[in-house]
């Protein structure tokens, strides 16, 4: 199998402890990744003013890469990026008049887009197109006794008919958690959004929120919280420094991507999960149970 | 506080802008409420989800357009998802924010952030925050 993928802005970066946990399971998984030449960022928000046709652009671009490649499905592993490259695509394909405008307004582009490239999350790749009981023929080193509570977020599951699973209560992380023998714990707080870009002007209020999300899943029992947003990964891990300073009865807790626990289940190393990137350390937890 | 009701209000151009840009219709809200039931930043919202679709039916340009509530809202579409009659709010917030950022009136000022505001957020922060706070 082989697949076009698309990384977005912050993977190459802050978030290449995602990327690098994901292209180590895919070869694990033996599904080939080809990364899209020339990509561009997809703006990383959807835009939901009716007459803004201009903010499509981006996205619509890197669907236009795809189809250059050959490709008629395009892999992302961020949520926002899914969520954008998503929404504008079925925007598009809903509204011809608006794809012609775009398709005209990038006429430097040898071809046209013609809505034929189909959005997938990483998720669905493993949950749809390969399943997850062959994902647990593929585990070397399953992760027992791991208390792993998923954060979904917004843009993984909202709006409906967008999201890649039930908006309300979404099962298709601990559903992988479940596949790579760690224990899923189910939280309320699991769709609660972590208060996104407000993280740069107003961080108190996302301290507040990672503060409700994080010692609601702790109550529960979780080790650890999985999340598939570079924008969660950061409110939910970095921002913890203002979660205590505000609330100081709070506790760590450490934030992987789930897929960093998926190599982590197929045999990797700790080269590819990049813990340094991490502000609360998993290293202690990781290695308390034997996992790294 | 004095509310001014007025048809003239009702009827202004203001409505048709923000249903227009939002491709929503205002009037089929019935204010159950379940928009700001379900809306994670409330606490910090001086007027709420519902009481936005309220006063966008009645004209109440000021009060909307000087809310911070407007720039409170993550969009993060749990009211959209929760509207039983099928109102995305989301996108009527959006849209007012629109009004004031298509006439330059920006939320956030780049260049008032700082250095260090600047190098440990990350791109996808950053870009989302621009992307909705700044003309």
């Amino acid at each position: 199998m082989k697949i076009s993928y698309y990384p977005g802005c912050t993977l190459k970066s802050s978030a290449k402890n995602f990327e690098d946990s994901t292209l180590f399971s895919l070869q694990q998984l033996g599904v080939e990744v080809e990364e899209l030449p020339r990509w561009n960022c997809c703006g990383t928000v959807f835009s939901l003013a009716t007459d803004d046709l201009f903010h499509h652009v981006a996205p619509i671009r890197n669907l236009l890469r795809a189809k250059e490649q050959n490709s008629g499905e395009l892999m992302t592993l961020c949520s926002m990026c899914y969520n954008t490259l998503k929404r504008a695509n079925e925007r598009v394909k809903r509204d011809p008049e608006s794809l012609d405008k775009i398709n005209k307004f990038m006429d430097n582009e040898r071809i046209d887009y013609e809505g034929d490239v189909r959005v997938v999350h990483l998720l669905e790749l493993l949950r749809d197109d390969m399943n997850f009981d062959m994902l647990r023929q593929h585990v070397v080193k399953p992760l027992r006794n791991l208390r792993v509570a998923s954060y979904y977020g917004c843009l993984l599951v909202r709006p409906r008919g967008i999201g890649l699973d039930d908006a309300e209560n979404p099962t298709v992380l601990e559903n992988c958690v479940s596949a790579i023998g760690a224990e899923p714990v189910d939280f309320p707080y699991k769709n609660e959004c972590c208060a996104a870009y407000q993280t740069v002007d107003k961080p108190d209020i996302v301290a507040d929120r990672a503060f409700q999300i994080l010692t609601s899943a702790q109550s529960l029992g979780a080790d650890v919280v999985v999340v598939s947003c570079p924008l969660c990964a950061f409110n939910l891990d970095h921002r913890q420094k203002e979660t205590i300073r505000k609330y100081p009865e709070f506790k760590h807790i450490p934030i992987l991507y789930f897929t960093q626990l998926l190599a982590l289940a197929l045999g990797s190393s700790e080269k590819e999960l990049r813990l340094d990137l991490h502000y609360a350390d998993p290293k202690p937890l990781l290695s308390e149970r034997g996992l790294i | 506080m004095k509310i001014d009701l007025s048809q003239k209000k009702v009827k202004d151009a203001f409505v048709e802008k923000v249903q227009e840009i939002s491709g929503q219709n205002l009037m089929a809200c019935y204010q159950c409420g379940k928009c700001s039931a379900g809306c994670p930043a409330v606490g910090q919202m001086d007027i709420l989800p519902n009481q936005i679709i309220r006063l966008a039916q009645l004209g109440l340009k000021d009060r909307l357009l000087e809310s911070g509530a407007i720039w409170i809202c993550e969009s993060c579409m749990m009211c959209n998802t929760r509207c039983p009659k099928g109102i995305d709010i989301a996108e009527v917030i959006e849209t007012l924010r629109l009004i004031l950022l298509r006439k330059r009136i920006d939320h956030v000022q780049i260049e008032n952030l700082t250095e260090e505001e600047r190098s440990t957020v990350p791109a996808i922060a950053l870009v989302s925050n621009f992307r909705k706070f700044t003309s």
